[in-house]
C-alpha cells in the first residue's frame, strides 16, 4: 500500500518534469492521473487498490469522533445521575487482532467508547481486559460495538 | 458570517468548559480510580478539544490566520488522553488498588491467579 502511494508521488514528480511546471497545481495534476495510471495497472499489485484503504481510514477517524461524544454523554449521564446506580466491573474481550498497532488503536477506541476503559492487554496479545462502568446491560452490546471496531480496523489493515 | 460564527465559536468554547468543569465533578463525585478515570479521560478529552477548535475557528474567521500548531495540539491530545487513562489504571491495579465495592466482577483477578497456578 504504501508502494502504491510513493509511486503515485513518483509520476507526480515525473509530470511536472515533463510539462516543465513547478506549481502545486502541476503536482495535483500529476497526482490525478499518477492515480489514473495505477487504477488501470491494478492487476499487477500485489495488494488491493490504495483509495480503499484511505476510505477505510477516513472510516476509521469518523468511528473515533463519533464514540467520543457519545462516550462522553454516557459518562454525563451517571456523574449528573443524583445517585450513583452503576455497577463497575473488569471483563475480558478476546481479539483476532495480531499486529502490535492494530491492538493499539483497538485499545484507544475502546477506552474512547461509552463507559469502558483499557486496564491490560495480555502477554500473548489475545485478550484485552477492561473496566466498564456498567456491566450488566451493557455486555453484549460492547461486543457487538467492538465487533464493528474490529472489522474497520481490518479494513484499514488489508 | 460574523455573526454566525461568532455564535458557533461560543457555542464551542462554552461546551468545552463545561465538559472540563462535570469532568472535575465527576473527579469528586465517583467512587474509585477506575470510575474516576472514566471521567477524567473522556470528558476532559472533548472538553479541551473543542475549546482548540472553537480557538482556532476564531482565529480562521476574525483574523484569517490559520494556526497549524492548534491542529496539532487537538491531534496530540485526541491521540495521548486514552493511553494516559489506560496507564494511569493499569499503574494503579497493579499496585493492588482494589475497586469499588459495588463492582460486579474481576476477569482480570482470575487470569492472573490462574497464571500464579500454573507457574
Amino acid at each position: 500500500m504504501a508502494f502504491q502511494i510513493l509511486l503515485n508521488f513518483f509520476l507526480a514528480f515525473i509530470w511536472m518534469f515533463l510539462s516543465n511546471d513547478y506549481s502545486s497545481l502541476a503536482f495535483f495534476k500529476g497526482f490525478f492521473f499518477g492515480g489514473l495510471i495505477i487504477f488501470t495497472l491494478r492487476r499487477f499489485f500485489e495488494h488491493r487498490l490504495y483509495f480503499y484503504n484511505v476510505i477505510a481510514l477516513f472510516k476509521l477517524i469518523f468511528i473515533f469522533l463519533s464514540e467520543l461524544i457519545k462516550s462522553n454523554i454516557a459518562v454525563l449521564k451517571v456523574i449528573l445521575s443524583p445517585k450513583l446506580t452503576m455497577k463497575p466491573g473488569i471483563f475480558s474481550l478476546e481479539t483476532e487482532l495480531k499486529k502490535d498497532w492494530e491492538i493499539a488503536i483497538l485499545a484507544n477506541l475502546i477506552t474512547l467508547t461509552p463507559g469502558t476503559l483499557v486496564i491490560e492487554v495480555s502477554e500473548d496479545n489475545k485478550t484485552l481486559f477492561i473496566h466498564a462502568m456498567d456491566i450488566g446491560d451493557v455486555e453484549q452490546a460492547k461486543l457487538d460495538i467492538k465487533n464493528t471496531f474490529e472489522k474497520a480496523i481490518k479494513e484499514v489493515s488489508r | 458570517m460574523t455573526e454566525i460564527s461568532e455564535i458557533i465559536v461560543g457555542y464551542l468554547i462554552l461546551q468545552g468548559a463545561l465538559l472540563s468543569l462535570i469532568a472535575a465533578i465527576g473527579v469528586l463525585r465517583l467512587p474509585d480510580v477506575y470510575t474516576r478515570n472514566h471521567a477524567a479521560s473522556k470528558s476532559a478529552t472533548l472538553g479541551v478539544i473543542s475549546v482548540l477548535v472553537g480557538l482556532f475557528i476564531y482565529f480562521l474567521l476574525v483574523d484569517n490566520i490559520v494556526n497549524s500548531r492548534v491542529l496539532l495540539g487537538i491531534v496530540f491530545v485526541f491521540l495521548t488522553a486514552p493511553v494516559a487513562g489506560h496507564l494511569i489504571s493499569r499503574a494503579a491495579y497493579n499496585t493492588g488498588v482494589p475497586l469499588w465495592k459495588g463492582s460486579l466482577q474481576d476477569d482480570l483477578k482470575k487470569s492472573r491467579q490462574k497464571v500464579k497456578s500454573n507457574n
